[in-house]
């Protein structure tokens, strides 16, 4: 067993274990609390450029599978846990994920007292972190932490958005099409949309309106992502050239602060952001809770009571997370635009906010009257 | 949607005697529900025949009735109370019938008594099978499945209807009576033989004559999920539960893990999508639910094996498990919160609407007692038979696992901590093939023998091979350790890391010459555990209570505390002679320090109300070990002393049962402080050379004994005392292992058997005083040597039989003044003698007018609640305080105690309480499918107690039968079989039963005696005489109401007559009396049911009758 440390940007230090790819590795230490769903997680490209802590005390136990990927690799750039399993078990597992993981190159750390470091973030914010299972010194991996770049101010989109177009094709009766600007979307996000019919055009994160109306889009989607919004300001633009068409709008996670920049609204860091599959968010029109997956390092700074009238009319906060009130969703009035800014297509987590997909696809389907039933619901 | 302004007065019930599948959990969920009714404004009545409960104290309900769970007595409650609801759905199955029954026969609709938290028709969907399978069936529609999202089978209500389905589903098959809990009555058939045993006593168990039979699922993984839903249908799952035993084992019975540790998401959401579908489709109305599911390893496939529409032990579970109270919030939703409305009480911050994560694991382990009865089937089926259970939790599996099993307080501490059982690889994959207590242990020695894990899971019909790989890496742990050169620092983090106690490693390496070795090095190399904190959401908000546990990590989150702190080691998990008494007595001295100290709790049981967060100031959830009490004891007095208090200023392990107690000469030994008894005055009393010295000089009586290692010794003192003798191993609680032996022969037997007997743990052998009457004392004695006598009990069964499974009277019937001064004499002397500081048992026994010592125990006793509610004096909490120095007379003066006078000198109109053990022959049968015999002995079998308590003995006897057994007949016929020297003390009583107009029905011998004392009765064969009418089918067919039957003295024939009258009662579900005066007492049971004017009363004003400046 190979010895690794953890360095984090303010000196803290863990010991462990190397687990999966021996050598070093740099980003932004994150925890999240998901108690299954591992392999989702890892694969999720929103957590590119960080080093993900597992609360979860042992991670490995059903292995991989071909099925469960949310991407087509791993893109957390550092695996943080507490006991790797020794063995998987489960009908669908093929393959360990300490080989995955080491087969992927991707440099992880076992053994690690994760409570710790998880409390440790949860007071002092998410921060930079080293992980080497090659540096013997704390002091030099430090050093080399410092060096790297923040969180805040980070354009990744293009690093994970898909190099070309593809298509998803709808799942029986095709009823209309989107087109998906990939700025690190989840598979998970078309297969939901192909289950009620929709076909999804998924294009790259620096494509124009002109890309979007030329697949024939009824409508456009803003997928999850990485990074800072701020410097999402390709995307803004589009999601205002989008809503000036009244072309019917979706957004989930980074495609909510998107959505929210668009607006006029400015978007802020969490401390330690919202990284889990139990955070309940409550959705207003109906006043009902449910238990959804986030992950979130930024959130939308709008005004949570009453509407705001922006330059695209009223807008009005539809969802917020009951822990924190942190703005969890926003619905224009004036125009065909609602997103989240967690994940209803889950992968992992529950399925609670299934149902924003069908919202979407009435939205599509039917503007005028979703408008007013949200209008008179939220009211 | 806040909190319902209509509801002003809401009516509780709780869940009974502890029975084998019901246990404490009702007393926690019960409690917790009483607290927030009463806190959010409401007037709480409640009803509940267990006194050794917390909920049942006066001050946790505005009225308090112990009173029989019976739809008669309930209805009188409500008569007298009114309440405008009834929440039913926290006393477990009990408190869920008797509310169907209410609502079936009228009664609540009569006294306009709406139910909430539960609505008639879900709980039937919940229930029954039937309708539960379509509910599955559109529950699954609903989210689009198809298949069979349950077992293929079919609901029969007659043996033919049985065979018919089996003929078609194919033999095994699992058999499921309908409207029965803890599962009793099921059971898996593989032979046409076994079938008809199962399904028929199925039949006769269901109160609808219903059972379920279903294709089988043996070998499945078995999942369960904790659900809560409110009025506005928010859902959340509160807690995943993974059985490590497959499908066929009752997941009461099982090792259960949680959160689940084999599912991957995918899996998990829909195991969780199908769950919330169902819970909408039956429709429960607000409150927690518990579902249970099974998915083929295979592949996959999921199907639903059934629902509990209300707070269940799982759900008690869950709760410890995660932090997240759900008895207390399905009160409040009951009464119209939302779950977005209530805050989560640990967070403080964020709402109790989102689902617990956990960052740690979570193993339960069932504890077993069948040893208590030799003649029944150990083999673990769909039947429950565990009689309590321990939790642990780790930062892993084998560190909750090992703590789990080091927890059980069995003669195995862990892994390789007892001898070997099996000895190979083959012998050990042999016993896995049929599911028994311990069978991790088998898990364990098949793989250390050289079995694959795959053969492990084959052999065991399917433990997931995850679990058994985290067992075989516990082996290769073992072989590491066996074969280092040293144990050094890296090995020893590695294997505390793995959860392995200083004993395993003691054990492993003889260099250490035991634990105490162990921990030495331990500490000198500073390999301590820290403290985690139980949190509901893996560290992302912090954590405003203090509910820790204890794991070889780095960081420690105890927060430092200048109080002064009380540590109060609890009792473990449950098991006959040790229950839920002495949680009571742990939780009552906690309430008695709170405030003056920091208290702070150590135990290990999830069904408690010690091991509720709310209970003491801090909770620590850890084995009751010397190595992990010691851990816990230093980490509070380490960070009290830094923080500039005084540390931890006492340990109280004089309530917690016989657990603490054993710990406490250890924990004195190693500078712990010891508060109240010392432990050497303890050893004064527990060992019996001590002790009869103590006797003898004070000149007190006792019956003449001795102590013997081998046959000769025993049989000397034999001749010299005389037959009957009594034998006993030293050192026992509930009487493990006590005989009365008559003769040579059977003398030679038990010493034979007892194969522990060494000259550190000789057998007692004490002269049996037959016929004698039994008074058990509870006594207070403070540090200046004042006694307070608490009550004085007469038991209504002649001494012989365990104090525990005795019925006895408070004040006592019989006893005259000369009596009780004499009682009270010696129970001074004894106090003094010993030295106690606290509580004091002692057990009498009169005969010939003599007053005769037959043991004292310087602790709580199993009485402690039931004679608090008698007397209206809290003695747990006074002993807490006396323990810390408070004297008799502070108590008294501060009204805790008396202020003049004790519960030796009760006013002459004190209202009469009387206590009935509750015995689970019911539960067990033998290989063969056979009862076991119900007789009792000075072993204790009894698993909980109920009280009945009125103005008048007879009317309080009838309530704790009603209580304990269902009411006492008024009319019908009565069997009589008596053995010889019995008949003339049996004339009296039956000629009253005849006059009282009973048909009464006896075998040839005891009809004899009867007529010619003009009791006319029909004679009857016993069942070997084999005549048309015989005892037992009469008693089978229902004819029979109630049989009176005491044991024969000898002969092969006659003792197994006895018993097949009396297994046949058991069954039947009547009464059986199987003492004269146990018969003596029923007739003035009956008599009082006759006469038409039982009544019912609130504790509060049955307390104000002895102390009238309470009613002020």
């Amino acid at each position: 067993m190979t010895d690794a440390i953890l360095v984090l940007e303010d000196g803290r230090v863990f010991r462990g274990e190397s687990y999966g790819s021996v050598g070093e590795t740099f980003g932004e230490a994150v925890f999240t609390t998901g108690m299954t769903g591992y392999q989702e997680t890892l694969t999720d490209p929103s957590y590119h450029r960080q080093v993900v802590v597992q609360t979860a005390p042992h991670i490995g136990n059903t292995g991989v599978n071909d099925e469960d990927d949310e991407s087509d690799r791993i893109w957390v750039a550092g695996y943080v846990v507490r006991d790797p399993a020794r063995v998987p078990s489960n009908w669908r597992s093929t393959e360990d994920l300490a080989t995955r993981l080491a087969r992927s190159g991707v440099v992880g750390i076992s053994g690690v007292d994760t409570r710790a470091l998880t409390r440790h973030l949860r007071e002092r914010g998410a921060m930079r972190v080293g992980v080497s299972s090659v540096e013997r010194d704390p002091q030099a991996l430090l050093a080399r932490v410092l060096e790297q770049p923040q969180m805040t101010g980070a354009d990744l989109s293009l690093e994970v958005s898909t190099p070309e177009a593809y298509t998803v094709d709808a799942v029986g009766e095709h009823r209309f099409t989107v087109a998906a600007l990939d700025l690190g979307i989840k598979r998970n996000v078309p297969r939901r949309l192909a289950a009620r019919g929709v076909t999804t055009h998924v294009l790259p994160a620096n494509s124009t309106l002109g890309d979007l109306l030329s697949v024939g889009a009824d409508a456009v989607f803003f997928s999850p992502g990485p990074g800072d919004p701020a410097t999402a300001d390709h995307a803004v633009m589009l999601a205002q050239e989008v809503m000036k068409r009244s072309m019917p709008l979706f957004g989930i996670c980074f495609g909510s602060q998107i959505l929210g920049r668009a607006l006029g609204f400015g978007t802020y860091k969490l401390g330690y952001g919202h990284r889990g599959i139990n955070q309940p968010v409550m959705d207003r029109t109906t006043g009902k809770v449910e238990v959804t997956s986030h992950n979130h390092g930024f959130a939308v700074d709008a005004p949570l009571d009453g509407v705001a009238d922006t330059a695209f009319g009223r807008v009005e906060v539809s969802h917020v997370c009951l822990n924190d009130n942190v703005v969890e969703g926003l619905r224009a009035l004036d125009v065909p635009a609602f997103t989240v800014q967690y994940h209803p297509e889950a992968a992992a987590g529950p399925h609670d906010a299934d149902y924003l997909f069908d919202r979407f696809v009435e939205l599509v389907e039917r503007p005028g009257q979703v408008r007013k039933q949200l209008i008179n619901g939220g009211k | 949607m806040p909190k319902r302004t209509d509801l002003k007065h809401v009516m509780v019930i709780g869940s009974g005697p502890i029975v084998i599948g019901q246990a404490c959990e009702f007393d926690y969920s019960g409690t917790q529900a009483c607290q927030v009714l009463r806190s959010e404004g409401l007037r709480v009545s409640l009803v509940n025949s267990n006194p050794a409960t917390i909920m049942t104290d006066p001050e946790f309900a505005d009225a308090t009735y112990i009173e029989p769970i019976t739809p008669e007595f309930v209805e009188k409650v409500i008569a007298a109370e009114r309440p405008d609801a009834l929440l039913p759905t926290l006393g477990g199955q009990t408190a869920l019938n008797t509310a169907v029954a209410l609502y079936e026969s009228g009664v609540l609709e009569k006294y306009g008594v709406e139910l909430i938290g539960a609505d008639i028709e879900a709980i039937r969907r919940g229930e029954d099978r039937q309708l539960f399978k379509g509910v599955v069936a559109k529950a699954g529609a609903r989210l689009g499945l198809t298949g069979d999202l349950v077992p293929r089978s079919r609901v029969c209500h007659s043996m033919d209807e049985v065979r018919d389905t089996v003929a078609e589903l194919g033999l095994p098959v699992v058999i499921r009576p309908s409207f029965t809990m803890g599962g009793l009555g099921s059971g898996m058939a593989h032979t046409p033989e076994q079938l008809d045993l199962i399904a028929g006593s199925g039949l006769a168990a269901s109160p609808v004559t219903e059972v379920l039979i279903e294709e089988s699922v043996l070998g499945w993984k078995e999942y369960e999920l904790e659900l809560m839903r409110d009025k506005h249908d928010n859902v959340v799952v509160i807690c995943s539960i993974e059985n490590i035993d497959p499908m066929g084992v009752h997941t009461g019975d099982s090792v259960t893990v949680a959160p689940a540790m084999t599912l991957t998401d995918r899996e998990y959401q829909e195991m969780r999508d199908l769950g919330i579908a169902v819970l909408r489709e039956v429709g429960v109305d607000t409150g927690g639910c518990n579902i249970q599911f099974a998915i083929n390893p295979e592949n996959g496939r999921i199907v639903v094996i059934e629902m509990n529409p209300r707070v269940s032990r799982s759900s008690a579970l869950a709760s410890k498990a995660t932090g997240f109270p759900i008895a207390k919030i399905a009160a409040k939703l009951a009464i119209g919160y939302t779950l977005d409305e209530i805050p989560n009480d640990i967070t403080l911050k964020t709402p109790a609407a989102f689902e617990p994560t956990l960052d740690y694991v979570v193993v339960k382990i069932p504890r077993f007692a069948f040893e208590k009865f030799p003649g029944a089937d150990p083999e673990l089926t769909t039947t429950m038979k565990s009689v309590g259970e321990a939790m642990s939790l780790g930062r892993n599996f084998p560190e909750a696992l090992n703590k789990a099993m080091r927890s059980m307080e069995t003669k195995a501490a862990g892994f390789w901590t007892a001898p070997d059982r099996f000895g190979s690889a083959e012998e050990a994959l042999h016993a896995l093939r049929t599911p028994h207590d311990g069978r991790l242990y088998a898990v364990e020695e098949a793989l250390r023998h050289g079995a694959t894990v795959a053969q492990v899971t084959a052999a065991s019909g399917g433990i997931d091979p995850w679990f058994v790989d985290q067992i075989l890496g516990l082996v290769e742990l073992r072989a590491e350790i066996l074969d280092a050169p040293v144990v050094d620092l890296r090995l020893l983090r590695k294997a505390k890391r793995a959860g392995l106690s200083d004993r395993q490693l003691a054990a492993l390496r003889p260099e250490f010459a035991g634990e105490d070795g162990v921990r030495i090095l331990r500490h000198r190399l500073g390999v301590r555990p820290v403290y985690k904190t139980v949190d509901t959401c893996a560290a992302e908000f912090a954590a405003a209570t203090p509910y820790h546990y204890s794991s070889y990590d780095e960081e420690t989150e105890v927060a430092p505390s200048a109080r002064p702190k009380v540590l109060i080691l609890g009792s473990g998990p449950n098991r006959i002679g040790q229950g839920i008494e002495f949680d009571y007595s742990c939780v009552h001295a906690v309430m008695a320090l709170k405030g003056r100290y920091e208290t702070v709790m150590v135990n290990c049981n999830p069904e408690t109300v010690s091991t509720d967060y709310d209970t003491a100031d801090r909770l620590y959830f850890e084995p009751l070990t010397f190595e992990d009490v010691l851990e816990v004891v230093h980490v509070e007095h380490s960070t009290g002393v830094a923080a500039g208090g005084p540390g931890v200023v006492g340990v109280i392990v004089q309530l917690g049962g016989q657990t603490p107690l054993g710990l406490a000469q250890r924990l004195k030994n190693a500078g712990v402080p010891i508060v109240g008894t010392s432990p050497e005055s303890i050893h004064l009393a527990e060992e019996r050379g001590a002790f009869g010295r103590v006797l003898a000089e004070a000149g007190l009586r006792a019956p003449a004994h001795g102590t013997a290692i081998s046959y000769e010794d025993a049989k000397h003192i034999a001749d010299e005392v005389g037959y009957p003798v009594l034998v006993r191993p030293s050192y026992v609680l509930g009487g493990r292992g006590m005989e009365i032996v008559y003769d040579d022969a059977t003398l030679r037997d038990y010493i034979t058997r007892a194969t522990d007997i060494s000259p550190e743990h000789p057998v007692l052998v004490d002269r049996f005083l037959d016929d004698a009457i039994e008074i058990d004392v509870d006594a207070l004695c403070d540090a200046d040597g004042n006694v307070y006598i608490g009550g004085v009990m007469e038991h209504i069964e002649e001494a012989g039989i365990h104090s525990g499974d005795s019925a006895c009277a408070l004040p006592p019937i019989t006893l005259g003044g000369r009596h009780l001064d004499i009682v009270r004499e010696y129970t001074e002397a004894i106090a003094r003698g010993v030295g106690v500081q606290g509580l004091l048992n002692v057990q009498y026994a009169l005969k010939d007018d003599m007053l005769y010592v037959l043991e004292a125990n310087p602790r709580a006793s199993r009485t402690v609640p039931f004679v608090s509610k008698a007397t209206a004096v809290p003695l747990a909490k006074a002993a807490a305080r006396i323990m810390l120095g408070a004297t008799i007379a502070e108590l008294r003066a501060e009204g805790m105690l008396l202020a003049t006078g004790d519960g030796g000198l009760l006013p002459e109109n004190s209202p009469v309480a009387v206590k009935e053990a509750v015995l689970p022959f019911k539960r067990f049968r033998t290989p063969a499918g056979k009862g076991v015999d119900t007789l009792l002995s000075p072993e204790m079998k009894s698993t909980g107690e109920v009280m009945g308590i009125d103005m008048a003995f007879g009317h309080s006897f009838a309530k704790s039968q009603a209580a304990a057994y269902g009411m006492l007949p008024t009319s019908g016929k009565i069997f009589v079989s008596v053995a010889n020297r019995d008949k003339r003390g049996m004339i009296f009583p039956i000629k009253r039963l005849a006059d009282l107009g009973f048909e009464i029905v006896a075998t040839v011998g005891t009809g004899e005696v009867l007529r010619r004392h003009g009791i006319v009765c029909e004679v009857v064969g016993k069942h070997s005489e084999d005549a048309d009418r015989d005892a037992v089918s009469l008693i089978a067919s229902g004819e029979v109401k109630m049989v009176i039957n005491t044991p024969q003295g000898s002969g092969a024939k006659a003792r197994s007559d006895g018993y097949e009258i009396r297994s046949a009662a058991v069954s039947a579900d009547i009464p059986c009396c199987t003492t004269v005066p146990g018969a003596a007492a029923a007739v003035m049971g009956i008599e009082a049911l006759i006469r038409g004017d039982m009544t019912v009363r609130p504790l509060q004003h049955l307390h104000a009758v002895i102390r009238p400046e309470l009613s002020a």
